[in-house]
């Protein structure tokens, strides 16, 4: 310890008197319930409402080395897991965890009903199983997309610029990937063409937002009117005109990686995607280390909770929110181009579909952070995977999809008014500079 | 290095915040600059540091005329400035906030957060500004913050540093320091900027002194003036610190606090077991540094702020857990220290908001309508008697000086019976000739027999209103004086020192 | 005394900042102009673009530039009057056939008045619905199932029907600032999820039984009785209903409700600074919820308002984008009752004129999207509007009563 710190005087920092104590009455009751509600229903429901077949958990993909199948008694296991769940919730009732606890606790009774739930649907038939690879592999797949719109919103917010445009950027991105791709007869150039539009749309965004001041969110909403406007105008007066030229580009075709794609199930989960996903794989990393680990990250953060303090220190402001969020709408425009040219190939109306919006949720549910946000977009691109595979197990049917389809959005809402209520986004996101 | 300024002019629209202002600060000395609340001296500041861009005059260093048109250029120039509100960003540690803007990297464009800390480390022992470097600013005391702003000018190896209002935030001790760190960096060859309205401050501490009233520089002093003389020169006419009052005759306990204790979300004590209590017909005012509980109390009080344990009885009715509402019924009278901000719809107009509280009384409406003849009767009656200043009882109120927007919130507060008025901060931005005003309305209301809790930082004033003065440190009541009480005795309270232990 | 801050001492400069002021009203109607004026010329840019014969005569360009020209012309004179044919009038249709253009904006402009006035509301409080999607899908649900599943007398079917309508509404706006005021959730994030779970939970009706029409073949739902459909106001074959009327009416009372009530008093006054209405007595975030209510209601009347009054059942579309398009609606009308009626009445024109324009001239309806964005994009950036036709400053760009971001 150096001497300057030595002379640092006891009061230079204050103590705050934090009290260690597990969690407050009020939310250990409440926690505590839910808990054992949770349980009760694992138990009763899906235990004891159970059919008499097992249920078999697959691992599959073309692996060399293969994981076994596993195959679990279809009521006991429902039962057992249920019960777990029971008891974490008396515990906490009764004792109660520390407050630290209370994300893997909530995590393990999630999982411990999807676990239950999935045996449960299992159980109506003989030797029904789930692909739990497949199960994984939809879920990165439908959750690229999310991830890359979520990326592009924690940029902007980072700044200081709320972003509620991903939407329209992922249309437009999809349109101009697949116009782009069909003209040029370049599935490249598509990709490019999405990426360019989005930064175009983002551009848009930034110019509004912070030349002319215009209220972020509302600004958000317009853009994402005028895209979907736009697109549809041009589906219907160019690209239907003439399909062939217009709107072909065919998909991109996965690319195995050599040696990693081999691993059982994280290759063929991982390492058996197009280019755009292992675009994303990078993407992530890169945000993640520019955001905390460099200047540019670090201006960024300062512009976007206190953008006069950084302007004080000759930090240029504005453009700084110009450059992330121009670079956010290119990143959401390759979420885009993964929806057509990714995905299906050719562009269709409106074919964002409001993932950009779940994008935005995934966004605040990550808390900022392009960590969060990527947890946040599988969890999403988990609950979509599942609704399309449980249709066909034996009691699949029975829940009605619309009920599963509404699940990740029930949840981001238990989320935002439950925990994240109280998290802190960047003080000065959605603030124009200078105030 | 030599700063001069030439004729600096700077409006906003048809104000004229800085009108001709010329000023010289020498290598090596710390120039006061002295004026007002509105005086222009901050305006002037941002113009020096390229916030403004000046209307008309140009400045010189050594000499040459310069122009800066961001921050960054007088940076480079060798300028620095503390800003009164701290430009820190609270979830950044003190290397992060110091660094910010010059930051050192690995190539890549990776933060070298090693050297970093080591230039804040050395830097912070060549000046004598100890700072924690990897603590998180939001964690850190005031006058720690305002070493990691200070950190941060000579990090950039400022010539001429400028403090902006730099003891606003202090407590007595922590100025004492600040001024010993100002003097050493003025005997280290740097330049130093001392902008603040307290008189005992410049005497103390600076070599020249230029006074600024109304945008103009009025004159210049030497440190050995007396306070008289530079009181007189910055407000332009005598001032009267004294308020007429007789002495009080306290009746019966309105206002009793008792074991109060608050905590913030985090776990941190804002209220520490708190007790008082202001008879009928008493000031009792509440001393001490900004943000030692004080806001805090005056919030429980009108029932803003939920208390985690103890009471708050009015008339010996217990009002704890009620809500505004109920207590202000009860006749709590509440003047907020920040009226644009809690007190005053500023786009609402001076009409409806000398009705804010009163809109759902049987006086104001006409079945589930506003009885807007009332309104307009009411807010006749109260401009003329609180001799609010405006052209109409329509206008925003957000149009009315700092001084008149004060009269429209006291007028609003004093037309309901009160038992009990709570006022913070009331003079804070007001002008002189309002202050007197506002002063009177006080006392008027304790004469009519009303308890007054009055909080207050400036020690002028709660020495001038109270009949008897707690101090408060740290969420704590430090102790209670009458109000005769000298300054040393009062700031040694304010520095959290227990009175039994004499000089500490 | 040690508040000297620049921002006292100064000011402000920007519109955001400026002391809120009423925009001279000429000076409003001029940006508006302009605003539609520029999204008209964009839109013709796109109609030229789009147009096959047009395209090909680029192609030659440097040959015979003129060619282009006309062709262009052509095109977007032909679309715009097609347009305003099917907007107002048209000299092919006569007789009681010639008020069908006029019928058919009036029919689209009844839902966006009620949904505009919905987040006008909201708008005026401070808070931003953006959940009008599911809470238009909510009220149609609440209307329709009253008024397929109840019998009752005809006067007394339709009222409640409607309050079906309004209660759906404002049961699912009330959740969303409930949300905010007991949790601090964000109303915009919320609004957004319900508006899916909304949507979700229409999807399930219209596959469940007692809700689903027969055969259960189609996802629509049962059809509602005569005596609960709001009555035609011209006769058969113009569709223009009560539900006009109906939103009208709710222009005023929101009108009265911000003008003269005590309650919009204190609503007015928790939008414009809450911590002062806070520190005044009122209790803000019951307040939030009110207004929150009041809304959903209102935009649960524009889903009544198109069971009972156009389709007479529900469908998965029954919604349409009238959530969305409201926004732009109370944005162009700037948060003004009558000025929601007025931009409700425009965008409705551009609705009906879009349908025709699309059938006769093959310009896709989804232009009218384009133009509906640019026109409350303009808006919304008054500085940008002025700089293009050099009009000189005038008051602040609208929703400037909200704070940005989420953090407020």
């Amino acid at each position: 310890m150096s001497a300057a710190e030595q002379r640092a005087r006891p009061e230079a920092v204050v103590v705050h008197e934090v009290l260690e104590q597990p969690v407050g009455l009020r939310k250990r009751v409440v926690t505590g319930s839910l808990l054992v509600l949770t349980g009760a229903v694992t138990v009763l429901g899906w235990g004891l409402g159970s059919g008499r077949g097992d249920a078999t958990f697959a691992f599959g993909g073309d692996t060399a080395v293969r994981v076994p199948d596993l195959t679990v008694p279809g009521t006991l296991t429902p039962v057992v897991l249920g019960a777990l769940v029971v008891v974490l919730g008396l515990f906490q009732l009764v004792r109660g965890f520390r407050a630290r606890r209370g994300p893997l606790l909530v995590g393990v009774a999630v999982a411990a009903f999807i676990v239950s739930f999935l045996c449960w649907a299992m159980s109506g038939g003989d030797a029904a199983s789930i692909d739990v690879v497949r199960l994984l592999r939809q879920t990165l797949f439908l959750a690229t997309p999310l991830i890359l719109g979520a990326l592009a919103g924690v940029l902007g917010e980072r700044s200081g610029v709320v972003n509620v445009a991903i939407e329209g950027q992922l249309l437009t991105g999809a349109f101009t990937a697949a116009l782009v791709g069909s003209l040029a007869g370049s599935l490249g150039a598509g990709v490019v063409g999405g990426v360019l539009s989005g930064a175009l749309v983002g551009w848009l965004l930034a110019v509004f937002a912070i030349r002319y001041r215009v209220n972020q969110v509302i600004l958000g909403v317009v853009l994402n009117a005028a895209a979907l406007g736009f697109t549809g105008w041009a589906y219907k007066a160019l690209m239907q005109s003439d399909t062939e030229r217009f709107n072909a580009p065919g998909q991109l075709q996965a690319v195995p990686i050599p040696v990693l794609s081999e691993i059982p199930v994280l290759g063929p989960l991982l390492f058996e995607a197009n280019v755009v996903v292992y675009v994303m794989y990078a993407l992530i990393v890169a945000l993640q280390v520019v955001l905390f680990r460099t200047r540019w990250g670090l201006r960024t953060r300062a512009v976007g909770e206190h953008p006069k303090a950084a302007a004080t220190l000759g930090v240029p402001v504005l453009r700084i929110r110009y450059v992330n969020v121009v670079v956010a709408g290119g990143i959401a425009g390759l979420g885009g181009a993964f929806l057509s040219v990714g995905t299906i190939g050719p562009f269709t109306e409106n074919m964002s579909a409001g993932k950009g919006f779940i994008a935005l949720a995934a966004v605040i549910f990550g808390r900022w952070t392009p960590k969060g946000a990527v947890a946040a977009s599988l969890l999403f691109g988990f609950f979509a995977a599942l609704q399309t595979l449980v249709g066909v197990l034996p009691y699949g049917s029975a829940v009605p999809s619309s009920f599963l389809s509404a699940l990740p959005y029930l949840a981001t809402l238990f989320a935002v008014a439950g925990f994240v209520g109280r998290v802190r986004p960047p003080a000065a996101s959605g603030e124009p500079y200078p105030a | 290095m030599e700063l001069e300024l030439r004729g600096i002019t700077k409006r906003f629209g048809s104000l004229v915040a800085n009108d001709g202002i010329d000023l010289t600060v020498r290598e090596g000395e710390i120039h006061a600059l002295l004026g007002e609340n509105g005086a222009g001296k901050s305006t002037l500041m941002n113009v020096l540091y390229g916030l403004h861009a000046p209307d008309e005059g140009e400045v010189l260093v050594d000499g040459e005329p310069v122009r800066f048109s961001s921050p960054g250029d007088a940076m480079a120039a060798g300028i620095g400035m503390v800003h009164q509100h701290f430009m820190l960003v609270p979830g950044f540690t003190a290397t992060e906030n110091i660094v910010l803007g010059s930051e050192l990297t690995r190539g890549g464009g990776l933060l070298d957060r090693r050297r970093a800390r080591a230039r804040v480390l050395e830097t912070s022992e060549r000046f004598g500004l100890a700072v924690p470097p990897d603590a998180l600013v939001s964690d850190l005391a005031v006058g720690v913050q305002q070493r990691v702003e200070i950190l941060k000018a000579l990090l950039r190896e400022a010539k001429v540093l400028v403090l902006d209002e730099p003891t606003a935030v202090l407590t007595p001790a922590e100025t004492d320091d600040l001024m010993r760190v100002m003097r050493e960096l003025a005997d280290s060859g740097t330049s130093i900027v001392f902008i603040t309205h307290k008189l005992r401050e410049v005497r103390a501490v600076a070599d020249r002194i230029t006074v600024i009233r109304r945008g103009r520089v009025v004159g210049s002093a030497e440190p050995t003036a007396s306070q008289e003389e530079l009181a007189a020169l910055m407000v332009g006419r005598d001032v009267r610190l004294v308020v007429d009052k007789a002495p009080a005759e306290p009746g019966p306990p309105v206002l009793e606090v008792a074991g109060v204790r608050v905590t913030d979300p985090a776990g941190a004590l804002l209220l520490d077991d708190v007790s008082l209590t202001v008879r009928a017909g008493e000031v009792l005012a509440v001393a001490g540094v900004d943000g030692n509980g004080q806001s805090e109390l005056t919030r429980c009080v009108v029932g803003l702020q939920p208390v985690d344990a103890g009471s708050v009885r009015v008339s010996g009715e217990d009002l704890t857990g009620l809500s505004v509402r109920q207590v202000l019924q009860r006749g709590v009278g509440y003047v907020p220290e920040d009226r644009l901000h809690d007190g005053l719809v500023g786009s609402f107009s001076i009409a409806e908001n000398l009705v804010l509280d009163l809109v759902d009384t049987p006086a104001y409406s006409v079945g589930p309508s506003v009885d807007r003849a009332a309104v307009a009767r009411n807010a006749a009656e109260r401009v003329a008697e609180f001799d609010i200043r405006t052209s109409s009882a329509q206008a925003a109120v957000s149009t009315l000086s700092g001084g008149n927007q004060q009269k429209v919130v006291l007028a609003r507060e004093m037309s309901r019976p009160l038992k009990l008025l709570v006022v913070a901060q009331p003079t804070r931005g007001v002008d002189v000739g309002s202050q007197e005003f506002v002063h009177q309305r006080i006392v008027a209301e304790r004469d009519r027999g009303a308890a007054v809790l009055l909080v207050s930082t400036e020690l002028d004033e709660v020495r001038a209103l109270a009949d008897r003065i707690v101090v408060m440190y740290r969420g704590r009541i430090a102790g209670e004086v009458g109000p005769d009480a000298d300054s040393e005795q009062l700031g040694l309270l304010m520095a959290g020192a227990r009175p039994q232990e004499g000089t500490a | 005394m040690s508040t000297e801050t620049p921002a006292k001492e100064v000011p402000p400069a920007g519109p955001a900042g400026a002391a809120p002021r009423r925009p001279a009203p000429r000076r409003t109607w001029l940006v508006t102009v302009c605003a539609v004026v520029g999204a008209a010329l964009v839109g013709a840019v796109l109609i030229a673009v789009g147009d096959a014969r047009t395209r090909a005569a680029a192609g030659y360009f440097l040959s015979y530039p003129w060619d282009t020209f006309s062709n262009a012309w052509y095109a977007v004179r032909d679309a715009y009057v097609a347009l305003l044919e099917g907007a107002v009038y048209s000299p092919d249709l006569s007789g009681k056939g010639a008020l069908g253009p006029i019928s058919e904006t009036l029919v689209n402009a009844t839902p966006l008045v009620l949904g505009g006035l919905a987040v006008a509301l909201a708008f005026r409080v401070g808070l931003f619905n953006i959940g009008g999607q599911g809470q238009v899908v909510l009220g149609a649900v609440g209307a329709a199932w009253i008024g397929f599943a109840w019998d009752l007398p005809v006067g007394l079917h339709l009222l409640l029907a409607l309050l079906g309508g309004l209660l759906g509404g404002v049961l699912w706006g009330g959740l969303i600032g409930w949300l905010k005021a007991r949790t601090g959730a964000h109303e915009v994030i919320t609004s957004i999820m319900l508006n899916y779970v909304a949507l979700n939970l229409l999807n399930f009706l219209l596959s469940t039984r007692g809700f689903q029409r027969p055969p259960y073949g189609q996802a629509i739902s049962e059809q509602v009785d005569a005596g609960a459909r709001l009555p035609l106001l011209l006769g058969s074959p113009l569709r223009v209903h009560a539900g006009l009327l109906l939103a009208l009416l709710a222009a005023v009372a929101v009108h009265w409700l911000f003008s003269r009530s005590r309650l919009g008093f204190r609503l007015r006054a928790v939008g414009a600074n809450p911590e002062a209405a806070r520190t005044a007595g009122m209790s803000v975030g019951r307040l939030q919820v009110v207004a929150m209510a009041l809304s959903g209601g209102l935009a649960g009347l524009a889903g009544a308002s198109q069971v009972l009054g156009v389709s007479g059942s529900v469908t998965g579309s029954v919604a349409g984008t009238i959530g969305f398009d409201a926004i732009t609606v109370a944005l162009l009308g700037r948060n003004n009752p009558y000025g929601v009626i007025g931009a409700g009445l425009l965008f409705g024109g551009l609705r009906a004129g879009g349908v025709q324009m699309q059938s006769t001239t093959g310009v896709p309806v989804d232009l009218v999207g384009v133009l509906q964005a640019l026109i409350v994009l303009f808006i919304a950036a008054p500085a940008l509007v002025r700089a293009v036709f050099r009009l000189r400053a005038g008051g602040g760009g609208v929703g400037t009563e909200l704070a940005g971001g989420w953090s407020r």
